[in-house]
């Protein structure tokens, strides 16, 4: 794999982190991230969506007339995002019953919007699946973290497991809409002291 | 990559075309997952039901009732659960609209001498990991064996005997709620037709 390859891969896991970094996203990050397993959920439906999305927008992005590009856009992710759904819905509903209530989210979720503009109606196949993947990655790590910390916190769980026991009172606050912010705040900071002090 | 121009012409075009294509796959879609969707929440909704009653061997989709309110305002789906043509529990689907998040819809099972056998929440926007714990064993095992026409199936904060979800009073009142109409509208249906 060639540099540009790689850098397009991996940017989307650290340097530009799409919540620790760009911030994007951050109504469904901070909604659904009560748990690790809704971290999961939330986090690889978006990298799947992302994928289709960043294909076809570099698939027709030469004959949109830049004008109208966004509005193309809009309808092109948000026909992917109900294709993926009623197709979960259709082949894999014990699937859809666990992230069904994440995927019409994702069309509000600005990342997909962000990448499509900003990467994939600029470069290449290969190269925008390539972002896709990174992006999708870094969000899906993210969220599961997030999750993970808001549900040791605010539960006493990880993945439904317990891990202190039934009589320890969690601080319920975690996994209230507050303490997502808290949370997030917290991972942001250590995150981009790590980054920065590299 | 070089930007082509845009002109009136041209944005409208691809508009119209973006949209054609977009309907016509959507539509396409739709068509083809129609069936299996429909299926696949038959299936869903079977295994509730079969979670909530006790062994049965006949089709309750297939021996369907709706029951009334007192008021004949609501509506409810009744399953009967028949074992060797005896019909030893049944189901009820019902609702409330007093969640946290809006409308919980459940499927509660009662014995044949009203009790609850067990209930399931089949939808719900509740939050998850507070108002979602109404499905937990915990929360759900208190009302076993109870009879909704004996009990009053009051949250202990308004005196009552039922342990609410801790930081969700709001979605344990509407799961008791929801139970409570079922078995009104079955004793209606009850006494309306002996």
């Amino acid at each position: 794999m060639d540099k540009t390859s790689y850098q397009n891969l991996t940017r989307g896991i650290i340097s530009e982190n799409p919540i620790l970094v760009m911030m994007l996203g951050m109504c469904p990050t901070l909604g659904v991230s009560t748990s690790a397993i809704n971290g999961v959920g939330m986090g690889l439906s978006t990298l799947l969506v992302l994928i289709f999305s960043n294909f076809a927008i570099s698939l027709v992005k030469n004959i949109i007339p830049p004008m109208v590009r966004i509005p193309s856009f809009i309808v092109i992710i948000a026909s992917i995002v109900t294709v993926v759904d009623l197709l979960m819905a259709a082949y894999l509903p014990g699937l859809h019953a666990a992230l069904g209530i994440y995927i019409p989210l994702i069309v509000v979720n600005c990342i997909i919007l962000g990448r499509a503009e900003a990467f994939a109606s600029k470069n290449n196949l290969w190269q925008s699946i390539l972002d896709a993947l990174g992006m999708g990655i870094g969000f899906t790590i993210a969220l599961t973290v997030l999750g993970a910390i808001r549900e040791i916190l605010g539960n006493g769980s990880i993945f439904g497991l317990m891990v202190f026991g039934e009589d320890i009172n969690p601080i319920l606050l975690f996994i209230m809409p507050p303490g997502a912010f808290l949370a997030l705040a917290a991972m942001i900071v250590v995150f981009n002291h790590l980054r920065k002090g590299k | 990559m070089k930007a082509n121009k845009s002109n009136f012409i041209n944005m409208v075009l691809t508009l119209t075309i973006i949209a054609l294509v977009a309907a016509f796959i959507l539509s396409y879609v739709e068509q083809l997952t129609k069936e299996p969707i429909s299926r696949a929440k038959d299936t869903r909704e079977l295994e509730a039901i079969a979670s909530v009653v006790k062994e049965f061997d006949n089709d309750p989709f297939a021996e369907k009732l709706t029951i009334t309110s007192a008021n004949k305002k609501q509506k409810f789906e009744l399953y009967p659960a028949r074992k060797d043509g005896v019909i030893n529990s049944y189901a009820i689907k019902t609702f409330s609209n007093n969640g946290f998040g809006g409308k919980i819809e459940m499927i509660v099972g009662f014995l044949m001498d009203g009790s609850i056998n067990n209930f399931i929440i089949t939808q719900s926007s509740e939050t998850p990991g507070l108002g979602t714990k109404i499905s937990d064993e915990k929360f759900k095992s208190q009302f076993r064996g109870l009879n909704p026409n004996k009990h009053g199936f009051k949250v202990r904060q308004d005196g009552g005997e039922i342990d609410a979800v801790t930081a969700a009073t709001i979605s344990s009142k509407a799961a008791i709620d929801a139970i409570k109409k079922a078995a009104k509208a079955y004793n209606n249906f009850n006494t309306g037709n002996n």
